[in-house]
């Protein structure tokens, strides 16, 4: 692999690959991402790679084994470029049909997406009602890019954002662009990017870091994942980026150590892009130096807190610190530490690129830019999807998912998985927006959102999360450790049947505790599913609270008769 | 050493800079209740008890005053009926698995706290880490320390290292609010290295 | 565990502290299980203390500080999973196995762990064993897919 040692040698790079490829030459691509790796997509890749080895040079088709596409329900997927068709549930015996479609311009009908009620076929990706709805601006190269080959990305236009920030700007107007363009936290917190970087810039100190958090512990948020299984560079590309802007040359990428295939992805592009020196010692000639460390989390949710996390990566036990510590000024090894989610990273290439005007002119007000979603629960397209701020839940759960499983009745919303809340039915209209969800009690988190039909027990999703979450706090602060603990005990009583007179009031009492007295933000927000179910669904607890107190009095009567 | 003016319970206290509320309120001989905090030890911030309430630009927070540190116009107060609630519930959490504990029930008699309200869970440790860190920070001997995690963590005295450690030392068993830390390493002591006043005794001679 | 196995591994991290998670991932991934003499090793090679060891050691699901069963059944109990009847799947895991999450049968048959969301969710509720994803599994499947791992 050549080194670049400037702009113009990258761009050089960029015109030989796009020059070596013909556009029309259709190519099969063939989803690799963790659900369809469930469903043995690589039985399927390696029956296409036969059919196309059959052949020989006259096959006249390239394959690909891609990153995650995002309708994971319909996986094993399969993409054929550049017309786009969209072939569903594909098995190994489809080979030969998918490279003959692909060779002759034609559809393979079995394979195409049809609607559940109608039958209607839509065979390209802008009619799939999944796909059609979304803008796909982070996702969308997952159908074109193989995670392992530099030149895919290169060929996308990957690294111009980085020559253009590195030799165009200056690491100032670098960090104004991104507060200009408002791009929030999608880690859960929804903190102004720009002005995190800014703090770590300014603080003092002689070393700052900037780290990826890639932990994504959060249950049934899966989008992380399939960005950067899929699209590594992107994220490392950002990373970068925010690294010259903050004035780091020491970045931590922390991820989890349970997907092998995110591991080999990752670690390929970092050994590719040091090879072409868009990494490491004098970034493409700019004298910019900067070099990443991998690290793992083994297996606990707190670990995905910010200050968890670094303790983490000083090989100390997870324990978070409190929040008026502020990591930016004081993180990895006291020293100021810039660590943001890696769809947030994502963001940042297209942001140099196009410009902070161009995206914050998609989304709303204060919630700019596009979101990942992962839809799952009870419903029926479930996947990764990509929507612009201040797109409706109606059509993320309807006209993207395909409404609710079985023919159910919606009853709720989930989002921000064990950290946030459900919201009513009756709510779906609200819009996707960090601050118009929060104040409904269902604040975004990370965008995993559940949706629960008709038959959801909503006291047994909250003891659910307190079940879930006693088992993932460090345990070093008495309101989480024990107030988790009690409250999931109380609801435990509760779906036994064996509720008492005064559960709500405990409850209560423990919430509200727990929020306000509580070191880190898993312990806070531990209180909020309850809360949200408190505001909108009691009547379903105080009904299953009565169940159990007929039982007491029925007990107690037979006893005394 | 730069010297800041804060206000506490309405009264104004001279710290230097470098002080946390609670030092500050300690040497201007303000009462706030703690458990896990010890002059010889690393502030914790695990027990709350010491939580007060802030009041900034008319907003009202509560950070735990054993790490917080003091600023100029500081304005701080003690007692509210928000830290009187995590106070007493925070005491209630406690008493669940030590009720008999002197301090706890000292302070629950100040709070109203009940030992009743919730469900009780005899462990008698309330791991206010006050063992772990004393070991570790003041004597650097590590012959105790937490494991597992959540709901599930306690105090673990590591044979290997509190066989050769613990007898001449003890000094945690003073610090410990539940006697815990005293029960937990005999019973090791009787569990894994049995014989240790026979093997004490030898080494004396 | 085999000193063979083991001093690379030490070798590799002597003398940094800092590298604890890396060395207990690569001894787990290695032998399958952290054996307490090997943990011993650890500490004096990475110059930590012994409790500091067990505490992390005992801190993450992936260790095991007991011997694992010949496969490793993991349970997805993440929210969406759970909707979908993850607690049924886990009960008849239960029964089938003999075990609860986090222990291994009597004939080193089977381990079984479960808590962590697995990122699959869209085609849940699932196990995985050895690798190998079970989906949308429901409890009177268990018996038949356990049968294929001797």
């Amino acid at each position: 692999m050549t080194r670049l040692r400037s702009a113009a040698e990258l761009e050089q790079l960029r015109s030989a690959i796009v020059s070596s490829r013909n556009p029309a030459r259709p190519c099969i691509a063939v989803c690799a991402g963790a659900a369809c790796h469930g469903q043995d997509s690589q039985l399927v890749a390696d029956a296409l790679r036969a059919e196309v080895d059959r052949l020989g040079p006259a096959a006249g088709v390239e394959l690909r084994v891609t990153g995650c596409h995002g309708y994971c329900a319909k996986g094993p997927n399969v993409v054929v470029n550049p017309a786009e068709l969209c072939y569903f549930e594909v098995k190994p015996e489809d080979a030969a049909d998918v490279v003959a479609s692909a060779r002759n311009g034609t559809v393979v009908e079995r394979l195409v997406y049809r609607d559940p009620v109608t039958g209607e076929a839509s065979a390209r990706m802008s009619e799939v009602p999944f796909y059609k709805h979304q803008t796909r601006l982070l996702i969308g190269d997952n159908t074109r890019i193989d995670p392992m080959r530099i030149d895919d990305y290169i060929a996308a236009g990957g690294y111009a954002a980085l020559a253009k920030a590195l030799f165009k700007m200056t690491p100032e107007q670098v960090v104004d662009e991104v507060k200009r363009a408002n791009l929030r936290g999608r880690g859960g917190g929804g903190f102004p990017a720009g002005q995190k970087w800014e703090t770590a810039k300014n603080a003092p100190g002689d070393e700052r870091y900037v780290i990826v958090n890639g932990h994504e512990g959060e249950p049934g948020a899966f989008m992380d994942r399939a960005i950067f299984t899929g699209n590594p560079h992107k994220v490392l590309e950002g990373l970068i980026i925010g690294a010259y802007a903050i004035g780091s040359h020491q970045g931590y990428i922390y991820t989890r150590h349970d997907s092998p295939q995110l591991i080999r992805h990752i670690e390929q592009a970092l050994a590719q892009a040091e090879a072409h020196g868009l990494l490491g010692q004098d970034i493409l000639g700019s004298g910019f130096d900067f070099r990443v460390e991998l690290h793992f989390d083994v297996g606990i949710f707190v670990s995905g807190e910010s200050s968890a996390l670094m303790r983490s990566i000083e090989g100390l036990p997870p324990e978070p610190r409190p929040k008026y510590i502020r990591t930016s000024v004081a993180g990895i090894r006291d020293k100021p530490s810039n660590l943001n989610n890696v769809e947030t990273w994502a963001n940042v290439p297209q942001i140099i690129e196009r410009g902070a005007e161009w995206y914050a002119g998609i989304g709303t007000e204060r919630s700019k830019g596009t979101k990942l979603v992962s839809l799952s629960g009870h419903v029926v397209a479930s996947g990764v999807v990509e929507v612009p701020m201040g797109t409706p839940l109606r059509t993320i759960v309807h006209d993207i998912g395909g409404g609710v499983a079985q023919g159910k009745a919606l009853k709720a919303v989930h989002f921000g998985g064990p950290m946030g809340g459900s919201i009513p039915a009756d709510l779906v209209d609200a819009r996707l927006d960090f601050d118009e969800l929060a104040k409904l009690g269902a604040p975004i988190g990370a965008g995993g959102l559940l949706v629960m039909d008709e038959d959801t027990d909503m006291v047994e999703v909250a003891r659910y999360f307190l079940e879930w979450l006693t088992n993932e706090s460090c345990g070093k602060c008495v309101p989480c450790r024990e107030g988790m603990w009690q409250t999931m005990r109380v609801l435990e009583n509760i779906t036994k049947g064996q509720g008492r007179r005064g559960d709500i009031e405990r409850l209560e009492d423990l919430n509200d505790v727990t929020s306000a007295a509580c070191l880190c933000a898993l312990g806070k927000t531990s209180a909020d599913p309850l809360k949200s179910m408190l505001r909108y669904f009691k009547p379903e607890y105080e009904a299953q609270i009565a169940r159990g107190e007929k039982r007491d009095d029925a007990a107690v009567g037979s006893a005394s008769r | 050493m730069n010297e800041v003016v804060l206000q506490i319970d309405g009264k104004e206290v001279k710290a230097s800079a470098d002080m946390t509320v609670l030092q500050a309120a300690r040497a201007a001989g303000i009462h706030i209740p703690t458990l896990c905090h010890h002059e010889k030890l690393e502030p914790f911030g695990g027990c709350r008890l010491c939580m007060v309430e802030l009041e900034t630009r008319g907003r009202k927070s509560w950070v735990v005053s054993c790490v917080y540190p003091v600023a100029q116009d500081l304005v701080v107060r003690t007692r509210s009926e928000r830290v009187d609630k995590i106070r007493k519930v925070i005491l209630e959490e406690l008493l669940a698995h030590a009720p008999n504990s002197p301090e706890l029930t000292a302070m629950a008699k100040v709070y109203k706290a009940d030992p009743n309200r919730f469900e009780m869970d005899p462990s008698f440790c309330v791991l206010c880490g006050l063992c772990v860190r004393y070991c570790d920070e003041v004597k650097g001997a590590h012959a105790v320390d937490f494991i597992e995690r959540g709901a599930d963590r306690e105090i673990s005295f590591i044979p290997e290292v509190a066989s050769k450690e613990c007898w001449p030392c003890q000094e945690c068993f003073a610090l410990c609010p539940t006697s815990y830390a005293q029960a937990a390493y005999f019973l090791t002591e009787a569990l894994a290295f049995p014989g240790r006043r026979k093997a004490s005794e030898a080494e004396a001679r | 565990m085999d000193s063979a196995l083991l001093n690379p591994i030490l070798d590799q991290h002597r003398g940094k502290p800092g590298d604890l998670i890396h060395v207990l991932m690569a001894i787990q991934h290695q032998n399958h299980w952290l054996p307490r003499e090997v943990l011993l090793q650890v500490a004096e090679a990475l110059e930590i203390p012994f409790g500091r060891v067990m505490r992390i050691a005992t801190l993450y699901k992936t260790f095991s500080l007991t011997p694992k069963g010949r496969h490793e059944v993991q349970v997805c109990n993440g929210i969406s999973c759970h909707l979908r009847g993850a607690k049924e799947l886990m009960a008849a895991i239960e029964r089938a196995t003999g075990v609860k999450a986090g222990e291994t049968d009597a004939d080193w048959r089977f381990s079984v762990q479960s808590g962590a969301c697995l990122g699959t969710c869209s085609i849940g509720p699932e196990i995985i064993v050895d690798g190998t994803h079970h989906v949308r599994m429901t409890p009177d499947q268990v018996a038949g897919v356990l049968e294929q791992y001797p």
